[in-house]
């Protein structure tokens, strides 16, 4: 047999190495660039008011983001109320009660494509069908546009966190006598409990910058999001977006990247608390 | 001594691939009953019929007859849950739930009768202490369960099994994943408990099955080989493959 030349080996290896080290590096460049510019331009629109004040017409000076702050939150909680309920049971049914082949092959192929549809075509769906019919745009619109785009997301966690629990586990409650429903909700379920809502708090990061679905549904409003139920109900994307392209006044432009800035902190303040989650999960008691 | 559970031509499948062939198999009261044989060779299946597990997994079948005080356990019109409550089961690796110690052993506990705060809480530690486990958790009966060491774990699962008041004990191959100390006190309370209930256990530890049990069965490639005291197949086996096992030479 034929020896390869050391030399070859070690130049292959170190050539592997280095490309995945540069991609590494690119990929994390990228994410402080965006991170950096959006505090350089969103810090100068920070000041007490611009938290405490609601958005004001174009024009008028001193608007805030504390009505789309609160609609934000209105908005994104509402569609986690909506999606979880469903995508829990989705998972469950995907994961522990495997003999519904049919059903489980049908909801699972359902759920790819949702996951795959473009965000837009969701906002145009519930417009149709709720916006339309109601004669009206609302948070609540917004919440259910959005709980769509949650619901596949949540049940694939749902149904890999359950997964990870042991067999053993499952087999031990049976062998006590217990039935299939009390060992799924309370042992099954229980020991998985902080990887489900892991995987909630993802969607939910995942959702709350999601611009286009809201543009059709909840749309936008310069008032206090109490209208939540029956009108159009203030929200951070959809200001982003408007005071990033529609306006041509400048202060509008700072609060733009200001509530962009929001957004970020937001979305980061919930992927740390999830690490913070699992990584108790993983140490345990 | 009476008999309490009788195999009859018991054969199992796993799909199409038939993993028990005709098992008879006599387990007596009150005794040990030690299954031992190569790793592959049925005695984890053997043991699963006896109540009724493997039916969690849709492409596992049994045939035949197995009579708990002279009951077929296999008829359709048992009820699972009561025939899991009389035939407890020990895993190899221990599967705390994901609560309290307390609770551990509550939780199934209050499933299947009818109890009182008092007499719940005095349940419990009975059966903590008929396990051997209430010296060392009495203090910490509200910390998790997982936070306990693994064989205390394994005595907790003990626990939690023999508070249900069964019968009969399953233990496949219950002190595997638990280190040398742990397991002689699992040992010697194995050899308790065998007043009070019967036991079948599973090991790949012949030391262990010629220490703690009374009579023995040999399985290999889904066929029970030979039977008899233990006493009697570790010194002279009457069988050339049961000699050939026990003195190493496969397995």
């Amino acid at each position: 047999m034929k020896k390869k030349t050391i030399f070859f080996r070690k130049s292959a290896d170190r050539l592997v190495r280095i490309a995945s080290g540069l991609a590494v590096a690119v990929a994390v460049a990228v994410m402080f660039w965006i991170i950096f510019t959006v505090f350089r331009h969103g810090s100068a629109a920070l000041k007490p008011s611009f938290f405490s004040n609601p958005s004001k017409p174009y024009g008028i000076p001193d608007g805030g983001i504390a009505n789309a702050l609160i609609g934000t939150v209105f908005i994104t909680f509402g569609a986690a109320v909506l999606a979880t309920p469903p995508a829990l049971l989705g998972g469950i049914c995907l994961s522990e009660y495997k003999e519904f082949r049919r059903f489980n092959a049908t909801l699972r192929f359902a759920a790819n494509v949702m996951m795959g549809m473009p965000s837009v075509i969701v906002g145009l769906f519930v417009y149709t069908s709720v916006v339309v019919p109601t004669g009206n745009f609302s948070g609540l619109a917004g919440s259910i546009a959005l709980a769509i785009i949650m619901f596949p997301v949540i049940m694939r966690t749902t149904e890999d966190m359950l997964g990870m629990v042991p067999y053993a586990l499952r087999e031990s409650a049976l062998a006590l006598g217990l039935t299939r429903t009390r060992t799924t909700v309370q042992i099954v379920c229980r020991s998985a409990r902080k990887g489900l809502l892991t995987g909630i708090l993802l969607a939910l990061s995942r959702v709350s910058g999601e611009t286009a679905p809201l543009l059709f549904t909840a749309l936008f409003a310069d008032r206090w999001p109490w209208g939540y139920f029956n009108q159009p109900t203030a929200n951070l994307p959809v200001l982003i977006t408007e005071y990033s392209t529609n306006s041509p006044f400048a202060e509008m432009h700072r609060a733009g990247w200001g509530a962009a800035l929001v957004v970020t902190v937001l979305v980061l303040a919930i992927n740390v608390a999830t690490r913070i989650i699992f990584r108790e999960k993983k140490h345990g008691h | 001594m009476a008999i309490k559970i009788q195999t009859k031509n018991l054969n199992f499948f796993y799909g199409t691939h038939q993993a028990l062939l005709n098992n008879d198999l006599t387990v007596e009261e009150n005794a040990i009953t030690a299954v031992i044989g190569p790793s592959g060779c049925g005695k984890s299946t053997h043991l699963r019929v006896y109540n009724r597990i493997f039916e969690l997994y849709r492409e596992q079948r049994a045939e035949g007859e197995v009579l708990l005080d002279g009951q077929n356990i296999l008829a359709a019109d048992v009820d699972v849950l009561e025939l899991r409550r009389r035939v407890g089961m020990i895993f190899q690796k221990p599967t705390p739930f994901p609560m309290s110690v307390f609770e551990n052993v509550a939780y199934p506990l209050r499933l299947h009768y009818k109890l009182s705060r008092g007499e719940l809480s005095d349940r419990v530690r009975e059966a903590l202490i008929g396990a051997s486990l209430w010296d060392e958790v009495k203090d910490k009966l509200k910390a998790s369960g997982l936070a306990l060491s693994g064989g205390q774990q394994q005595r907790l699962c003990i626990a939690r099994a023999i508070a249900v008041e069964p019968e009969v004990l399953l233990m496949d191959e219950p002190t595997s994943a638990i280190d040398p100390v742990a397991t002689l006190k699992i040992e010697e309370l194995m050899v308790t408990l065998k007043k009070q209930f019967t036991i079948v256990i599973v090991t790949h530890n012949m030391q262990q099955a010629a220490r703690i049990s009374d009579v023995t069965a040999f399985f290999y490639k889904g066929e029970i080989i030979e039977t008899g005291a233990t006493k009697q197949i570790f010194t002279n086996p009457r069988n050339r493959k049961t000699e050939e096992y026990i003195t190493g030479r496969f397995g």
